[in-house]
């Protein structure tokens, strides 16, 4: 499969990137890893007539201490977000996570900067970033803004950013002694979740969602919950409230509900324990 | 027209690419090195996985326009064509580790990258470092024996004497 003709131009720069966007509109996209947008556009069901490959942007591959945060360069891998030691040291759900996205090869491709624009409901590191509380930094032709993961998802594969701006920084807050889990229900290696749950317990509880509707989002009822007391078993109970889980051909709806239920309660006992 | 430079196998290539042409396309159809397979051709089985400055990569998900400037390994340059296999293929021969073939490349160009990244390795860890590589044949067994075989040899493997 072959995709639709397109320019190819590369950026050497974020500066570039934003220039090239404003250039082109939205004709263009940003390729990154490529391992989201090339399989859509294989497949046509994405055309733009423009990519401009930021892959060579090298100053936002980074993983540094900022204060009592860690920032992360959009262009991280989640090879070396896996691979990462201040990470298993200060954050150490980001890494464990990162790991089980795809298999080594889509690791060594994919980013963590590609993974939060594409904004797919069913990938594992919006989750985390979300359950995390953490901070994005996009740039635009009019200079940097920092928005809230969870101010961030839309809707399907729609996010905050506008079409002339580049995400170029995750950051998280450290928490090396937080309690944490991720719960990723798949039948077969290397598979997407067909449920997943992040949970950080760190004072405050975060809990985020995999393919549970047309974001990634946190379960708030949840939180609530549990901030006002109530028992892991109780809090978990509300794990589906307000969440709209698609049907396909690995579950139903119904079954997607049921199943974040259960999954929210382990890893509700197993960051609390 | 992207004009890229490439490393394949030790020798240097310039070519003039298409911006949509694949990397797995490049090197079959350009290059005519087709002992990458193209599986599936959706990111799924690893057929096409080769070395992308040392990295394991499916090539049916990169342009050939992304590898600009890489050195790319392929099942071809493992081991010169005259000489001994590379001790990952020796293993797959000793442990019977394929039957139609049609996964091995991509499947021992995985192995490589596995054992060139991680110290150490064990049944478990050498199962999901290949999770990204599909075989109808083998029922994986022999796949997963002969890289720990590989591994013990570089006493990578925690108890075995290398
Ligand atoms: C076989 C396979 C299995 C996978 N399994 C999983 C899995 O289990 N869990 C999981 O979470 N993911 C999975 N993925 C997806 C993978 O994690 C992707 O790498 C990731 O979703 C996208 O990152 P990328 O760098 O490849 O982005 P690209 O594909 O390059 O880009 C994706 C989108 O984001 C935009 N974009 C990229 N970077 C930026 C930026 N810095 N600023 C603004 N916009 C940007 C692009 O324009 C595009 O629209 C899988 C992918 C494959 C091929
Ligand atoms: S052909 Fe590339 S992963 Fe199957
Ligand atoms: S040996 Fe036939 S697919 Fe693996």
């Amino acid at each position: 499969m072959i995709p639709a003709p397109f320019d190819y131009v590369r950026a050497g720069s974020a500066e570039e990137a934003v220039a090239l966007l404003v250039e082109h509109g939205d004709e263009a996209k940003l390729l990154a890893g490529g391992h989201s947008l090339l399989p859509l556009m294989k497949l046509r069901l994405a055309i733009p007539s423009v990519l401009i490959d930021v892959g060579r942007v090298h100053e936002l591959s980074f993983i540094e201490e900022q204060g009592d945060e860690v920032a992360i360069g959009a262009l991280t891998r989640h090879h070396d977000l896996e691979t990462s030691s201040l990470l298993k040291e200060q954050v150490p759900m980001l890494p464990y996570i990162a790991h089980q996205v795809g298999d080594p090869q889509v690791r060594h491709r994919g980013t963590l900067g590609g993974s939060l624009a594409h904004g797919d409901p069913a990938s594992d590191l919006p989750a985390a970033i979300l359950a995390l509380g953490g901070t994005l930094v996009a740039q635009g032709p009019g200079g940097r803004r920092e928005i809230a993961a969870v101010d961030f998802f839309k809707g399907f594969l729609e996010t905050a950013l506008a079409p002339d701006e580049m995400l170029v920084e995750i950051r998280v807050p450290k928490a090396p002694g937080a309690g944490w889990s991720f719960q990723k229900f798949n039948r077969r290696a290397q598979d997407w979740a067909i449920v997943g749950v992040a949970a950080v317990v760190n004072g405050t509880t975060g809990i985020a969602l995999v393919n549970m509707g047309s974001t990634p989002l946190r379960a708030t009822a949840v939180e609530a919950a549990v901030g006002g007391g109530a028992s892991v078993v109780e809090a978990a109970l509300l794990a589906a409230e307000g969440a709209d889980p698609p049907s396909d051909i690995n579950a139903s709806s119904e079954y997607r509900r049921h199943l974040a239920t259960v999954l929210v309660r382990r890893a509700l006992e197993e960051a609390t324990s | 027209m992207v004009l890229i430079a490439v490393q394949v196998n030790g020798t240097d290539h310039q070519d003039e690419v298409e911006p949509r042409l694949l990397l797995v396309q490049y090197l079959r159809e350009t290059l005519g090195l087709t002992g990458t397979n193209i599986g599936c051709d959706t990111s799924s089985c690893g057929a096409c996985t080769v070395l992308l400055n040392g990295e394991s990569v499916k090539s049916c998900t990169l342009l050939a326009a992304q590898a600009d400037g890489a050195e790319i390994q392929t099942i071809e340059g493992l081991a010169p064509a005259e000489g001994p296999l590379h001790p990952v293929q020796e293993a797959f021969r000793e442990n019977h580790a394929l039957q139609c073939g049609y996964c091995t490349p991509g499947m021992v160009m995985a192995a490589v990258s596995l054992l060139e990244e991680e110290d150490q390795l064990t049944e478990r860890t050498v199962r999901e470092g290949l999770e990204g590589n599909l075989c109808r044949c083998t029922g994986y067994h022999n796949i997963v024996r002969a890289v720990l075989a590989c591994a013990a040899e570089r006493g990578m493997v925690p108890g075995s004497v290398s």
